[in-house]
């Protein structure tokens, strides 16, 4: 075990797959020499050598086709878009092309490539620093969403990621890299250092894609999170001395409906969120198949968390980021309801 | 002198229907003048063969020059073939697709030789990203004919499991990479699947084919971009036959000044070939292979060619361009070039290339038949209806099971 904080994890998840298959390639913006602007890619270059850590001209979609061509030819390519916010440029490629070749060639041909992309706000990223585009990749058949909340989950997803026979689409909350958030803006920088889930082993694990985790258990309210609003739904649910259950769904496609389900058919209660602006989020989804699976076990109407139906602003993040106290408000509209 | 008021260009063919055809515009330059470099020739001194046109067939459909790849007879007879059998299936799957037995069809009349001498001049295991308009690098690899019309037919033993539309061809075993509906998404693609070659070490290459109008598309520049920044064993091939559906090659860009040219801006070797030229297509593909091969990186390709045919079974070209501008084309057909030019080596006669016309359509009437046998779209049998839920994943999730299950199969 060591202390790792989130950055660390993803590196020493690419340096453990590279370690062990030299199929096994990263690349992207400035991700190869530099060892990419967040350094989740430092030092791949230096140990595996230039044609296994490189760097990628400015054009997301090449970096997506190449990445379906490499797979194609049985490498396992993991390729970095630096923002979230700069992967649509790939999507033509991510939705018509790398979702769909096992499919539409009935499995003469597979492409299990991994995409990783720094997503989500609350560090003044302004509105193209900031975006949780996740249900735009969640509306494709053919491809895996996983996002983590913190380092441990991170490197045993990213190497699931790399394992996983399907193409994934990897989602890193960059809020999340350096330290745990609790959406209190202005407040010091926390460390993973002192975290529990900032311990992580140097080694080879995995984490199973698919499978959510009861993070904080309670008995009056399930709040469905993930990414950095899993740790602010705990605070949130700590300072107003909720006894709520809080789940880190950690993959969104295929997300984990039974555990997400067993929860809510306990509490009776249910608060879904995301950062994404609200109009067809995926709370929306959450929030649809919520209904259909514990329909007579509901005593409230399900509540969305989330970011307005606007661009991601700049000066008025804080009004913006979907914080603590829109949380509390949620949870004690459903406890009353 | 009083100046035209500066106004914004659109440009437009020389003829629209009720026009003569016109193709004075277009220069040919005469087969066998074009000189052929060294494959190690660095991309920027390939500038005259961007601009020019190597042909190999003259008028008197003799090879001539530096470009002429010396083929056998048997090697020149059974492109021929492959060409002719290629302009059977289109026709006689034409005619299905009127009589309501497929839902689509695209033909690829008048550009037989590029897939085909373009596949024949690769090596087998090299992998083709073709567009939907290179059915002729099937036949020239020995694709069963039954197979492809029971993917053309969405039957039970379609391929691609009644998955994709008619032409969208894939096959694995043959190194024949899907075909998307999406235009230009696989020259990028097969840039990557080239640099994964290289990095594992293997002499295989790729080798991609988009039209003249998907250069317009952005994944154009991102292949070239990625072809020439890693110097990728790749060859990129943009066929020109001067029409994407209704619009002309005009308005892709291609009066500045070729299609070719567009790669020396990325340093990449570029040649531009006619089309209608077996030889030359031939010629050009093994030089750019071989270039690949040997580590000196990828080479666009632009064939200089004309769609005498429709766009698609959805489409009527008399609505746009002239009636008779294929017979006006200053290239010929593919076919008739290659037979003269056999027939001028004492290689084939008449009588013969009568005789292989109706053996190659009774083989395509007779394939049709067995294809048939294991179903058609309307009447079925299709691969069964559980089967759109596999292949999604490699496993499916509670999402599929449970849909799967609402749709009671």
């Amino acid at each position: 075990m060591a202390k790792m904080n989130m950055i660390q994890a993803l590196n020493s998840a690419l340096d453990v797959m590279m370690e062990r298959d030299p199929d096994v390639i990263s690349f992207g913006e400035d991700a190869g020499y530099f060892g990419g602007v967040f350094r989740v890619t430092a030092n791949l270059q230096k140990k595996y050598g230039l044609d296994r850590s490189f760097d990628a001209p400015i054009n997301e979609a090449a970096i997506v086709a190449m990445a379906i061509g490499m797979a194609a030819k049985g490498l396992k390519p993991v390729a970095e878009i630096q923002f979230a916010d700069y992967i649509f440029p790939g999507l033509d490629q991510i939705v018509s092309e790398l979702s769909r070749i096992r499919y539409r060639t009935a499995g003469q041909f597979t492409v299990p490539a991994v995409i990783r992309t720094p997503c989500g706000g609350g560090i003044r990223g302004g509105q193209t620093h900031s975006m949780s585009p996740e249900a735009f990749f969640t509306h494709i058949p053919g491809v895996q969403v996983v996002m983590p909340s913190n380092p441990y989950d991170a490197k045993g997803l990213l190497i699931a990621a790399i394992e996983s026979p399907d193409p994934v689409i990897f989602f890193e909350p960059k809020r999340l890299y350096n330290g745990p958030f609790e959406g209190h803006s202005g407040g010091a920088l926390a460390s993973w250092g002192n975290h529990p889930k900032g311990e992580v082993p140097e080694g080879h694990y995995s984490l199973p894609i698919g499978k959510a985790e009861v993070v904080r258990e309670g008995k009056d309210v399930t709040v469905v999170a993930y990414g950095t609003l899993v740790l602010v739904a705990q605070a949130a649910a700590e300072r107003a001395g909720i006894d709520a259950e809080v789940i880190d769904l950690k993959t969104l496609a295929p997300y984990d409906i039974e555990t997400i389900a067993r929860s809510v058919k306990k509490t009776g209660r249910c608060v879904v969120s995301q950062e994404a602006p609200r109009t067809s989020g995926f709370a929306a989804e959450l929030a649809a198949q919520i209904q259909e699976e514990c329909f007579y076990a509901l005593e409230a109407p399900i509540q969305r968390v989330t970011g307005w139906d606007t661009p991601y602003p700049h000066a008025h993040e804080w009004s913006y980021f979907p914080g603590p106290d829109r949380f509390i408000n949620a949870m004690n509209a459903v406890l009353e309801a | 002198m009083a100046q035209d008021a500066p106004r914004f260009h659109v440009p437009a063919p020389h003829a629209r229907p009720g026009d003569t055809p016109d193709f004075s515009h277009i220069e040919v330059q005469p087969a066998g003048e074009a000189k052929r470099p060294d494959v190690a020739v660095p991309g920027m001194e390939t500038r005259d063969l961007a601009l020019g046109l190597i042909g190999v067939l003259d008028h008197n459909h003799q090879a001539v020059g530096e470009w002429d790849p010396k083929l056998d007879a048997d090697v020149l007879r059974e492109g021929l073939k492959h060409m002719m059998l290629t302009r059977a299936y289109d026709d006689r799957m034409l005619k299905l697709q009127r009589q309501g037995k497929m839902s689509f069809y695209m033909k690829s009349t008048g550009e037989e030789a590029i897939a085909v001498a373009g596949a024949m001049a690769l090596d087998k295991g090299d992998m083709v990203f073709p567009s939907y308009r290179q059915q002729g690098m099937l036949f020239a690899r020995g694709r069963d004919i039954v197979e492809m019309m029971c993917h053309c037919i969405s039957n039970s033993r379609d391929n691609l499991k009644g998955r994709q539309l008619p032409v969208h061809y894939t096959w694995a075993e043959g190194n024949f990479f899907s075909i998307s509906g999406n235009l230009a998404t696989q020259f990028p693609q097969a840039v990557g699947y080239a640099m994964a070659c290289r990095y594992k070490g293997e002499s295989q290459i790729a080798a991609s084919w988009i039209g003249e109008g998907s250069t317009a598309e952005g994944d154009f520049h991102g292949a070239l971009v990625l072809a020439s920044t890693y110097k990728a064993p790749v060859v990129l091939n943009v066929v020109n036959n001067q029409w994407a559906i209704s619009t002309f090659q005009g308005i892709a860009a291609g009066d500045a000044p070729t299609f070719a040219a567009k790669g020396l801006g990325y340093g990449l070797a570029s040649l531009r070939v006619d089309g209608n030229d077996f030889l030359a297509v031939y010629a050009a593909t093994q030089w750019a292979a071989e270039r690949a091969r040997k580590g000196h990186g990828a080479t666009v390709i632009e064939s200089f060619t004309y769609r005498a045919d429709a766009h698609s079974t959805s489409d009527d070209p008399s609505g746009y361009r002239p009636k008779g501008e294929g017979e006006a084309w200053p290239l010929g057909d593919p076919i008739a070039r290659l037979k003269n030019h056999l027939i001028g080596l004492g290689e084939w006669d008449e009588e013969r290339h009568v005789a292989l016309e109706k053996e190659l359509n009774e083989l395509v009437i007779a394939s049709y038949k067995e294809a048939e046998s294991y179903g058609t779209l309307h009447d079925g049998p299709l691969s069964p209806v559980e089967s759109i839920f596999e292949d999604v994943y490699a496993e499916q999730d509670w999402r599929l099971r449970r849909q799967r299950q609402d749709l009671g199969v």
